[in-house]
């Protein structure tokens, strides 16, 4: 009945009818649409199985560290995650966003900051933070203001201090090497605790710490991938590192004493984790050149503050957190266009 | 279709085709519509009947002293005349002359080389030139640019013309340094064609290959270093752009006498394959496409322009304009659909865009409808039209048609207030 009123509508309009007066072989309908009829192809389920793929490397060093429980970890956290999504979907009545894959993302992302050793409701917990409270409540993907793992990072830190305990959490390890958390010892006992930890043993991978986060050269290969893919803004990742570099290089220069060399933080804890697959997150991160820079910057400096000068262990998820909170404000930093007037 | 390569960090480069296609002439085809642009002073097809005998090249108008008309590309009679509605809700009177296969030309036209002739009889001609404001006396116009590269990717009309129709570009050129009241006229072309534009007699001017340098305000800014302000045409900054294939329109008219009546067309099939046709403006596309062998089926897409500004249309009665530079057909698989997803922030469009615009946040005012927001915060007057914003997005929004819709809200509002006024 509908569409039959349409037709009159049209025909009002267009009283003309080339199609009849054509009169060629069967009545064809075309698919009218507006400019451009090419697009280069890009998905966001292709960007984000890329992210997935870059992050194996350093996932499977875990698994192999860790065995079957950081295998349940990771399995249960993507489950998870995707699980909340298909539910809010429904309740809220949105089409289902799953197959899109940033919920699972979001999942693996996640898994990758727990130890090994994390309780089954502790991912339950943290997937509903990261995925409900972090991203859907704000209107879904590409809505965030914060950065949806790093947010369910911060609030399970903050009230289950315990569990994130690397050296309590992973005392019945022992893969032969020193299974003591290194921004731990660095933060109780100072610089010299930490002289047994030579940079490469921390770059390959050789110390305690969450799932996905210590296997260092695993998580270059995964950015440099996905910088050479285009699905990263390599300005944020490369200015966070360079952020947690100097800062930490001038409390070096300033007491070496008290402030760990800039390659410890480099490759202990999450850094490299977070440079390559969290900071530059799309929707809570600037997206102009010289924004990117200075946000990336600025992160890596409020990590290396908070691990020197604050209260927690590891200062990352709460410095994205806070620059995330000044992204809306950083990019508005942008060239003019050409042509604007004043 | 250029996709994204293996390594998205090397941003795709969109090459505009500088090899001309060859031509081929087809026959004179058995009926033409023109669509002749409502009068401003309302519509109507005054003296224009039903069964009028109409010569080639005669001046077709609703009445002596209309702005607007048309030229008859054919000899025969008009069989039928009715209301037609373009895009933006343009209006236009369908004109179909049946026609006879042989040429009686009009005598209509004379030779004598002055703004008036211009305005009365070349406003028609093949490649759509836009002559009024070189006789707008609120428009300074100090520059002509002879544009020898086609707008849009894959065609190769006005490439055709500068290589091979020079003689005639150049009349056009001496014709319009009489006429009009310009300083300067120059040809931009692509390199391997500054040999042919150098005899022309303007100055050239080579052009880079990639997409979008061939766009007007690009041009303005690269050959001129002149900058557009947002919301002004080129005109307004002095400049009349003029396709290759006009320039030769003009001076073909002027050395021969006889308005020119027929226009090159790039077409281009499914498999990717282009070849270049001279017809009758007016030609139903349909016969375009059966004299080129090509088939069009369910759900295809048939574009009038080139694949990254045309307009996919909904039928193949439509008629060759004077302006219609390409017919590209897309298979449904090939062509990409839009989603209704959000925008993710990812950037890829604020770092494509050629001037600059910050189309993450200029998307979201248009799709929540605030116009005027767009314009005065985030630069929707500047945007160019190149279509890369859409090209290259990830969450397959239309933006280019959010943009287009915007623009046309604005000057809706535009007029609806000068009318309270």
């Amino acid at each position: 009945m509908s569409s039959e009123k349409k037709l009159v509508v049209s025909h009002a309009l267009f009283p003309w009818k080339p199609a009849q007066e054509a009169g060629t072989g069967p009545a064809r309908k075309f698919v009218v649409a507006h400019a451009p009829h090419w697009h280069d192809g890009s998905t966001i389920a292709k960007k984000n199985y890329n992210i997935m793929i870059a992050a194996l490397p350093a996932v499977l060093w875990g698994i192999s560290q860790y065995g079957a429980p950081a295998l349940g970890v990771i399995a249960f956290s993507m489950a998870c995650a995707m699980i909340w999504e298909i539910i809010w979907d429904f309740f809220v009545r949105k089409p289902a966003t799953v197959g899109d894959g940033s919920a699972a993302v979001t999942g693996l992302l996640f898994g990758m900051l727990m130890p090994a050793t994390a309780p089954w409701w502790l991912i339950v917990l943290g997937t509903f933070i990261a995925i409900v409270v972090g991203r859907q409540i704000f209107g879904g993907i590409g809505f965030n203001p914060l950065n949806p793992p790093l947010l369910a990072l911060a609030m399970l830190v903050i009230s289950f201090k315990g569990i994130f305990d690397f050296d309590e959490a992973l005392r019945n390890y022992d893969l032969g090497f020193s299974m003591v958390y290194p921004l731990a010892q660095l933060k109780y006992f100072g610089p010299a605790a930490i002289k047994s930890f030579n940079v490469a043993d921390l770059f390959m991978g050789r110390q305690a710490g969450a799932i996905g986060s210590t296997f260092g050269l695993g998580l270059v290969v995964g950015g440099l991938y996905l910088l050479l893919k285009g699905y990263m803004r390599w300005e944020i990742s490369l200015s966070f590192l360079a952020g947690v570099f100097v800062t930490a290089l001038l409390f070096n220069l300033g007491n070496a004493d008290k402030y760990a060399s800039p390659l410890f933080h480099l490759f202990s804890g999450y850094t490299l984790v977070v440079a390559f697959f969290l900071v530059a997150e799309d929707s809570s991160s600037p997206a102009n050149c010289v924004p990117m820079l200075i946000f990336g910057a600025l992160a890596g400096m409020m990590t290396v503050l908070i691990r020197n000068l604050g209260a927690y262990v590891d200062g990352v998820p709460f410095s994205i957190l806070l620059l995330n909170i000044a992204n809306p404000l950083i990019d508005r930093i942008r060239p003019k266009a050409i042509g604007k007037v004043g | 279709m250029i996709k994204r390569s293996f390594f998205g960090l090397a941003k795709p480069r969109l090459q505009y085709n500088v090899v001309p296609d060859a031509v081929q002439d087809l026959p004179v085809p058995s009926k033409v519509v023109l669509l002749l642009k409502e009068s401003r002073n309302g519509g109507g097809t005054g003296e224009l009947k039903v069964g009028n005998a109409v010569k080639t090249g005669q001046r077709l108008a609703a009445s002596p002293q209309s702005e607007e008309y048309v030229i008859s590309s054919v000899t025969g009679t008009i069989s039928a005349l009715s209301p037609y509605m373009g895009t933006f809700a343009k209006k236009y009177t369908a004109i179909t002359i049946d026609a006879s296969a042989q040429d009686d030309w009009d005598d209509g036209f004379k030779k004598d080389q002055t703004l008036d002739t211009l305005l009365k009889f070349l406003q028609y001609a093949p490649g759509d030139p836009c002559l009024k404001a070189l006789a707008d006396p609120g428009k300074n116009i100090r520059t002509i640019i002879i544009n020898g590269m086609d707008e849009d990717l894959l065609l190769t009309v006005n490439k055709y013309v500068v290589q091979n129709e020079g003689a005639d570009i150049k009349a056009g050129v001496d014709a319009l340094r009489k006429m009009a009241n310009v300083e300067l006229i120059f040809i931009t072309v692509p390199e391997s064609l500054v040999q042919q534009a150098a005899a022309t007699g303007a100055d050239v001017k080579t052009l880079s290959a990639t997409y979008p340098r061939g766009l007007p305000h690009l041009i303005m800014k690269d050959v001129l270093g002149e900058v557009v302000m947002a919301g002004d045409t080129v005109e307004d900054a002095g400049v009349v752009f003029m396709s290759a294939e006009a320039a030769a329109a003009v001076g073909a008219a002027f050395k021969t006498g006889h308005l020119r009546v027929t226009k090159v067309v790039t077409v281009v099939g499914k498999d990717g394959r282009s070849t270049n046709v001279r017809v009758r403006i007016g030609t139903p596309i349909n016969d375009v496409l059966q004299a080129c062998n090509i088939s069009l089926h369910e759900r295809d897409r048939l574009i009038l322009g080139g694949p990254m500004r045309g307009a996919a249309t909904y039928s193949e009665a439509l008629p060759v304009e004077p302006g219609t530079n390409g017919i590209v057909i897309q298979d449904a698989a090939t062509s990409p659909e839009v989603t209704d997803y959000p925008c993710i922030n990812c950037g890829e469009c604020v770092r494509i865009c050629p001037v600059r615009i910050p189309v993450n946040m200029l998307v979201r005012f248009l799709e929540a409808r605030l116009y005027e927001d767009a314009r005065a915060l985030y630069d929707l007057d500047c945007c160019i039209e190149c279509g890369l914003c859409s090209y290259v997005c990830i969450s397959r929004i239309p933006i280019f048609q959010y943009i287009r819709l915007g623009k046309y809200e604005l000057s809706l509002m535009e007029t609806a207030e000068a009318a309270n006024e």
